[in-house]
């Protein structure tokens, strides 16, 4: 392939899936700055291996391949600085999260609400957290995650459906303490 | 998984859309990329500099750096625009050199770049 092509074709990938790789990048480390980061050497990575991948794929999407590079990037940088999130997201930015309310009445419960679920996706092992966002965030399906996640879809179902459980026993847990 | 997510009669995963709602990349984030990108290649040229500016005065080293210019010549789109877009803003501010070898100089400069990015595509 020319690298005409091969140039408009990767254009075409970041157009698309720049808000994806940002918004799983934000959830995964929990900052704007770090979020930004971590998008930009996602990208510059894809860029390296862009034809590789894209021979590979068979014709296949690669938001999964591209997520995935984002995902071992972000683990990359936990292990190489041995450290999580220090700051709630809400704590950050604190209407980010709730943006999309529909009505002010619900706001306040709505807030505690959805900060307490916030905390509990944040509490969960990184894996299930990660199916998560991507899952809900990015509005990915089973085999998307499956492959960025290098899973079988089956173990995969099983994954995201453990996920849930575990977070909503969490949010139960500190709505009963609060 | 939408057992769970209905226990109790609450939409868990409705409030868990909604609690991870996606984020919109900042504006500035784009051209922090284009302009890394950028940065990249002229990191990668300040590398090369050394043994390819003088590479180059040998001939027999001419042919893999104007293929690679030929080839980068036929590249209208995508990020070469991005790269252009970078460099043009760069010139601008550098203004357009005078000196004969000064131009020669930039020429090979972008040659050794657009080599580069053929090599690391191999």
């Amino acid at each position: 392939m020319d690298k005409a092509r091969l140039d408009a074709d990767f254009t075409e990938l970041y157009k698309a899936h720049l808000k994806d790789v940002y918004s799983y990048s934000y959830y995964r480390v929990g900052n704007h700055h770090d979020a930004e980061d971590l998008t930009e050497q996602t990208f510059l990575q894809a860029y390296r291996h862009f034809e590789r991948a894209q021979r590979e794929s068979d014709g296949r999407p690669l938001r999964p391949w591209l997520i995935r590079i984002a995902h071992n990037l972000a683990a990359n940088h936990y292990r190489d600085r041995a450290r999580r999130p220090q700051t709630s997201l809400e704590e950050t930015e604190p209407t980010q999260p709730v943006r999309t309310m529909h009505t002010t009445e619900d706001l306040v419960e709505g807030r505690d609400e959805l900060s307490r679920i916030l905390e509990g996706v944040q509490q969960l092992p990184d894996e299930r957290r990660e199916a998560l966002i991507m899952r809900f965030a990015l509005g990915m399906d089973n085999r998307e995650i499956a492959r960025a996640l290098g899973k079988t879809d089956g173990a995969t179902k099983v994954l995201i459906h453990r996920a849930i459980k575990q977070l909503e026993e969490i949010v139960k847990t500190e709505e009963a303490i609060s | 998984m939408s057992g769970a997510a209905q226990s109790g009669g609450i939409d868990f995963e409705g409030l868990l859309r909604q609690a991870l709602s996606p984020v919109d990349p900042p504006e500035r984030l784009s051209e922090r990329l284009e302009s890394t990108l950028e940065t990249l290649t002229e990191t990668a040229f300040d590398e090369l500099d050394s043994w390819e500016i003088s590479a180059m005065r040998d001939p027999r080293n001419w042919v893999r750096p104007v293929v690679a210019g030929a080839v980068a010549t036929t590249a209208g789109a995508g990020l070469v625009v991005m790269r252009a877009r970078a460099r043009n803003r760069s010139r601008k501010r550098n203004q357009r050199p005078s000196d004969p070898l000064e131009l020669i100089e930039r020429t090979v400069r972008d040659l050794a770049e657009e080599a580069r990015h053929l090599l690391d595509r191999d």
